[in-house]
């Protein structure tokens, strides 16, 4: 007990490495694969819907099992798939809170607080409790059944459940969804004074930017399960995509457009492309209304058709005029100008099937997900 | 005395395995509802069979199992000096089969509608597998574990075929009331029958109508809005 507080006082890491994808998700479906360290204090874990961020706090908490995967906390390996080391959940001693609170109906909010409490005596128990509960402003609810509660009570409860077992580390999943800015942030106060005296590492996931302003000391943005940046919320926001940019290497198409609507919901944004009358469809990036957005796509990921598709899931079809074609070994390049120039690699075959020449009338059919969003 | 008796044993024996099916049938349950393994859906077709096998196969088949010849039987035989089949234990062993889907069912759907984050969060806040069980899951899966009870109680306490076949008629040991019933309609005794009938249709009756007075959201016919 003396060697935990004395490493809890000067301030615990997590090591976290780990690739995990989906037991029978679809082929087209992204790995999560992310390497990274938390040193004490709150990291923002940010990106969009879909992003992987709640996949990977179920990994570091142990309710899923990565196949490669080298989880630290400190010197006391969490997972190791080298060594075949899994630490169970309940013995990682971890918080964790999930989205929803996830009180136990059948206990009071006192009941609550004290689960995690099972190994101290009733007196250090109780007073544990007591003080949790008035440091997170819910001491009046102590007896009150946990079905009753809702919304920020709810969460602040669930708050101090997760902390009362001292944790070593502090895993948040978009704890304050749904709650107003002014609840929010006297909750993450709440949640700062906590750890002032502990200075464990605390993973704070959100999608909303005004919190990622409001919170963070460092952030790590997540998109398709890759980490794209980190750094200090102005950079990392400000100036995103910078990874990306080795990453977005090797794109035959590199088109310029402007963000005309986000929706968040669905994780997607329309741009107009520079100099046409052209929407398309890309993936939610880190741009507002009117923002410039760069775009790159693989010219063997658009489809070629030689009539107007209908009933595709695909969600950009552009119609163009082939400008020339070209044929390499066994790829026929096609320049296709649909207001601006794309570059489309076909197989020969299909070259032959549709009986591609210069001058004829042809759709690009192009995946949202196929279009990547990329820094100037 | 003959209804007393018949009356007796019948409830004796629809206790001991309405008892039995619920400490059995919770870890098959709980089983059931967690694991991935991808034949479990053998084991759910094993625990369903006597919902769909006339009574009497089944009975054929404890019958040779636990009978004098059958394995069981002969083990039986040599631990205690007499057979199983015809006794009461055997009425027990055979009824826990033949009820065991009325307690497993409603024992899954209860386990398997419990919110997995409470269990991750219980187990996330450093609890045991079993401290989740008893703490958690049983709490939250009442309403199911009574449904449980009451179908197997009144499952066993109806029954005919496999009680005619493994314990056949023999009075205070094997000769339940539906049994009772049967025989006097054979020696055309109508109103001994009716006496019986009647006596098993009210305690049905109570049963059922005290459970669902206590808990609506108990298994039944009726929609509950």
């Amino acid at each position: 007990m003396a060697n935990q507080m004395t490493s809890s006082m000067t301030g615990s890491r997590l090591d976290v490495h780990l690739r995990y994808k989906r037991p029978g998700a679809a082929a087209e479906s992204f790995e999560l694969s992310v390497d990274f360290q938390l040193d004490a204090g709150i990291t923002i874990l940010f990106g969009p819907s879909g992003a992987g961020k709640s996949t990977l706090l179920d990994c570091v908490a142990g309710l899923l099992t990565p196949s490669v995967a080298r989880i630290a906390l400190d010197n006391d390996l969490l997972q190791d798939s080298d060594t075949q080391v899994f630490v169970r959940p309940e013995r990682r001693r971890l918080a964790y809170l999930f989205q929803a609170p996830a009180l136990f109906p059948h206990l009071t909010v006192e009941e609550n607080v004290a689960f995690g409490l099972n190994h101290l005596h009733q007196e250090s128990r109780d007073n544990t409790v007591r003080n949790l509960l008035e440091a997170f402003r819910v001491a009046p609810l102590a007896n009150r059944k946990a079905s009753q509660i809702s919304g920020g009570e709810a969460q602040r409860i669930a708050l101090a459940r997760a902390l009362a077992p001292s944790p070593r580390a502090v895993l948040l999943d978009e704890p304050l969804k749904g709650l107003d800015a002014e609840l929010r942030s006297s909750i993450v106060d709440d949640l700062r004074a906590w750890n002032r005296a502990r200075q464990v590492p605390i993973l704070y996931v959100t999608h909303q930017r005004d919190e990622v302003d409001a919170l963070g000391e460092r952030v790590l943005a997540l998109d398709r399960g890759l980490i794209v940046a980190e750094g200090a919320p102005h950079t990392v926001l400000d100036a995103p995509r910078k990874k990306r940019l080795a990453y977005a290497a090797g794109f035959e198409n590199h088109l310029s457009a402007m963000v005309q609507d986000v929706r968040e919901a669905d994780g997607v944004m329309r741009a107009r492309l520079a100099g046409t009358e052209a929407d398309i469809e890309v993936p939610l990036g880190y741009a507002t209304v009117g923002t410039r957005i760069h775009v790159a796509i693989r010219a063997g990921d658009i489809l070629l058709a030689a009539r107007k598709p209908e009933g595709l899931s695909a969600r950009n079809i552009l119609a163009g005029v082939i400008d020339s074609l070209e044929i390499h070994g066994p790829t026929v390049v096609c320049r296709v100008n649909a207001g601006a120039m794309f570059l489309v690699h076909v197989t020969r075959g299909a070259g032959r099937a549709l009986e591609l020449a210069a001058g004829q009338s042809v759709w690009l059919v192009i995946k949202t997900h196929s279009c990547h969003l990329v820094d100037d | 005395m003959n209804i007393v008796e018949a009356l007796w044993l019948s409830i004796r024996l629809a206790v001991c395995v309405a008892v039995i099916l619920l400490l059995l049938g919770m870890p098959l349950a709980y089983w059931l509802a967690q694991t991935k393994w991808r034949g479990k859906f053998l084991v759910e077709s094993v625990v369903a069979l006597p919902l769909v096998l006339p009574p009497t196969v089944l009975g054929f088949y404890l019958l040779l199992v636990m009978g004098a010849n059958g394995p069981l039987g002969k083990l039986w035989t040599a631990w205690f000096g007499h057979t199983l089949a015809f006794t009461f234990t055997g009425l027990v062993l055979a009824s826990i089969l033949y009820s065991l889907p009325f307690a497993v069912q409603p024992l899954v759907v209860a386990f398997e509608s419990v919110d997995q984050r409470l269990l991750d969060a219980a187990a996330i806040l450093g609890a045991s597998r079993w401290r989740i069980f008893r703490q958690i899951l049983m709490p939250l899966s009442i309403p199911g574990i009574i449904t449980a009870v009451v179908l197997s109680f009144a499952h066993t306490l109806g029954e005919f075929g496999v009680v005619l076949m493994v314990g056949g008629n023999i009075p205070g040991i094997t000769r339940t009331v539906s049994i009772d019933i049967y025989d006097h309609v054979q020696s055309l005794d109508y109103a001994a029958a009716n006496r019986m009938a009647i006596a098993l249709l009210l305690i049905s009756f109570a049963v059922l109508s005290t459970i669902f007075a206590v808990n609506r959201r108990v298994w039944s016919p009726w929609p509950t809005k």
